[in-house]
């Protein structure tokens, strides 16, 4: 039996953290353990790079930040989020999932037009001041780096786009909500180079202004965009450190076997 | 045989079955249509029906077939559309939607004639609704739901899980995403559905001889008062549509041109359904362009 408990898990002064799991474990089918006990902070203004290879339990915990998981699996333990415990059933989820957005490894927009995938969810949500509806789209745009690229089909629809554009747009989607923290689940994984280029210079730029968490598959992508990292292995956190302290000095014998390649 | 004989014959075989099947369509179509054209008139499509001389026309009997598909899809569309909703949104996998769903199988095989005696039985004898329209509509949305609904369901089901959640996350509740994302993207299937099930009301003949009656009533075309019996839009006259009167001048009609009325009501029906056909398919295609922005 591998040793699974933590080699070594960094924190942060409570002012500094943007959301923290405490003995996180997720259930599927109210038996089946995919998530023990997980207990990680996440730094305001940076992005965290989950690793780990197949199964291990990255995206389970990723989609239980904002409670997408509600409906397929038990989440117990705690998640707070500005001092509140939103791991609770009296939680509105749906005003969660605006303050904590997500977006997914396959581009999904809407089949509608470039302006509506942004605007459907405040319009849904009572918004009707065309001008601050239009105000928003070009500010999401502008953030995810495409307005220049899409300003002048904004009535188009948006599965004309690209992969590439597809998924940047989903940010904006998500931007115009105007999230604190942004969960990204391998969202480059469906691009080619170029796009997941341009894709990961957005998400260094919206660093200034939000917190992110990403599951990536890709080591050399957690190594060049992201601050922190942690390495999942069979549904346990075992190390989170600074990305490069996991990458060039890693306390754990596992992390330092899957940085090296030797599984996963 | 070499791989490249076998492979050749193969395909060959398939033209061959796919030819049959077209053959058997359009010589089933032609033969309608040739018989039938040349007796279609602007009289025919104008006057009344006649039942004893010949040179009787159908303009109740179409007026009644549109009406009760009209009647029918308003009535079935919004029950069928709920029922899909639920059984591909929200039912659990478990014996009970196992049930529902075993249920309106059987009942999308259950025989006209079947249907239409439970509708005489219900509508017309229980309920007292009598011979009338609204009997007829009430036994075709019978009919028709089955199939309406699973569909939709079918269509519904069709649209990727992935854009569910992308409504989730955005922080909308299940039924915005639902009518906002997922039944404009089903559009296309709900409308073939709809188109489907419409051909089908319209050619409906078993049905409606139980529940809409055989005999048309005098219908006034200028009394737009519903709630009087001679107005065409009262739902309580009974009505003969074109399938029922094609059945009623071959088995006890006694006029001396059956031959060609019946000919030239078969075509009138089959151009029907071709034309209901491609405008559903037309306005369906601008309300999907409406919602979803697609050229």
């Amino acid at each position: 039996m591998e040793n699974l408990s933590p080699a070594f898990i960094t924190t942060f002064e409570a002012s500094e953290r943007a959301l923290t799991t405490e003995h996180l474990d997720v259930l599927y089918g109210g038996t089946i353990q995919k998530l023990f006990d997980t207990s990680l902070q996440f730094k305001k203004n940076s992005i965290t790079a989950l690793i780990g290879a197949s199964g291990s339990g990255k995206s389970t915990f990723l989609r239980s930040l904002n409670r997408m998981n509600d409906t397929v699996a038990t989440v117990n333990g705690k998640i707070m989020f500005h001092g509140l415990n939103v791991n609770q059933a009296n939680i509105n989820v749906y005003e969660l999932r605006k303050s904590i957005g997500m977006v997914f490894q396959k581009p999904n927009p809407f089949p509608k037009s470039i302006y509506d995938n942004i605007t459907y969810a405040l319009r849904a949500d009572g918004e009707k001041n065309q001008q601050k509806l239009a105000t928003i789209v070009e500010e999401s745009l502008r953030a995810a780096a495409l307005w220049d690229e899409v300003k002048d089909k904004l009535n188009q629809s948006a599965l004309a786009l690209s992969g590439g554009q597809q998924q940047r747009l989903c940010i904006a989607r998500a931007l115009a909500l105007r999230p604190e923290i942004i969960l990204l689940d391998e969202p480059a994984s469906a691009l080619d180079p170029v796009s997941t280029s341009k894709l990961e210079d957005t998400l260094k730029q919206l660093r200034e202004k939000y917190t992110m968490v990403m599951v990536t598959h890709n080591m050399q992508q957690a190594a060049r965009i992201s601050d922190y990292t942690a390495f999942f292995h069979l549904g346990h956190a075992i190390e989170y450190d600074t990305t490069t302290n996991i990458f060039t000095n890693p306390q754990g014998a596992i992390t330092e076997a899957y940085i090296q390649g030797s599984f996963g | 045989m070499t791989e490249h004989q076998k492979d050749r014959f193969a395909t060959g075989v398939i033209y061959f079955l796919v030819g049959i099947v077209v053959i058997l369509l359009a010589g089933i179509l032609g033969n309608i249509l040739i018989n039938g054209l040349p007796h279609l008139s602007w009289h025919f499509l104008t006057s009344e029906s006649s039942d004893f001389q010949a040179g009787g026309g159908v303009r109740d009997q179409l007026f009644n077939s549109v009406y009760l598909l009209v009647l029918t899809t308003i009535i079935s569309l919004p029950i069928a559309l709920g029922a899909a909703i639920y059984l591909s949104e929200y039912a659990r996998d478990n014996w009970i939607t196992h049930l529902i769903r075993s249920t309106i199988e059987i009942l999308s095989s259950l025989p006209s004639i079947v249907v239409g005696l439970f509708g005489y039985l219900l509508f017309v004898v229980q309920f007292g609704f009598g011979f009338s329209i609204l009997s007829g509509a009430l036994a075709l949305t019978f009919f028709n739901l089955p199939i309406l609904t699973s569909n939709i369901e079918e269509s519904l089901k069709g649209v990727s899980a992935t854009q569910r959640e992308a409504g989730l996350a955005l922080g909308l509740s299940n039924w915005k995403t639902i009518r906002g994302i997922v039944v404009p993207a089903a559009l296309p299937g709900i409308i073939t559905g709809v188109v489907l099930s419409g051909g089908r009301i319209f050619g409906e003949a078993a049905t409606l001889i139980y529940t809409a009656g055989q005999s048309g009533s005098l219908v006034d075309y200028h009394n737009w008062n519903p709630l009087s019996p001679t107005s065409f839009l009262n739902v309580m006259r009974p009505a003969e549509t074109l399938a029922v009167h094609i059945w009623k001048v071959n088995t006890e009609g006694i006029i001396s041109d059956a031959t060609a009325v019946s000919a030239a009501t078969g075509a009138l029906l089959v151009l029907v359904v071709i034309i209901f056909n491609l405008s559903a398919r037309y306005f369906g295609n601008k309300l999907y362009q409406k919602l979803t922005a697609a050229k």
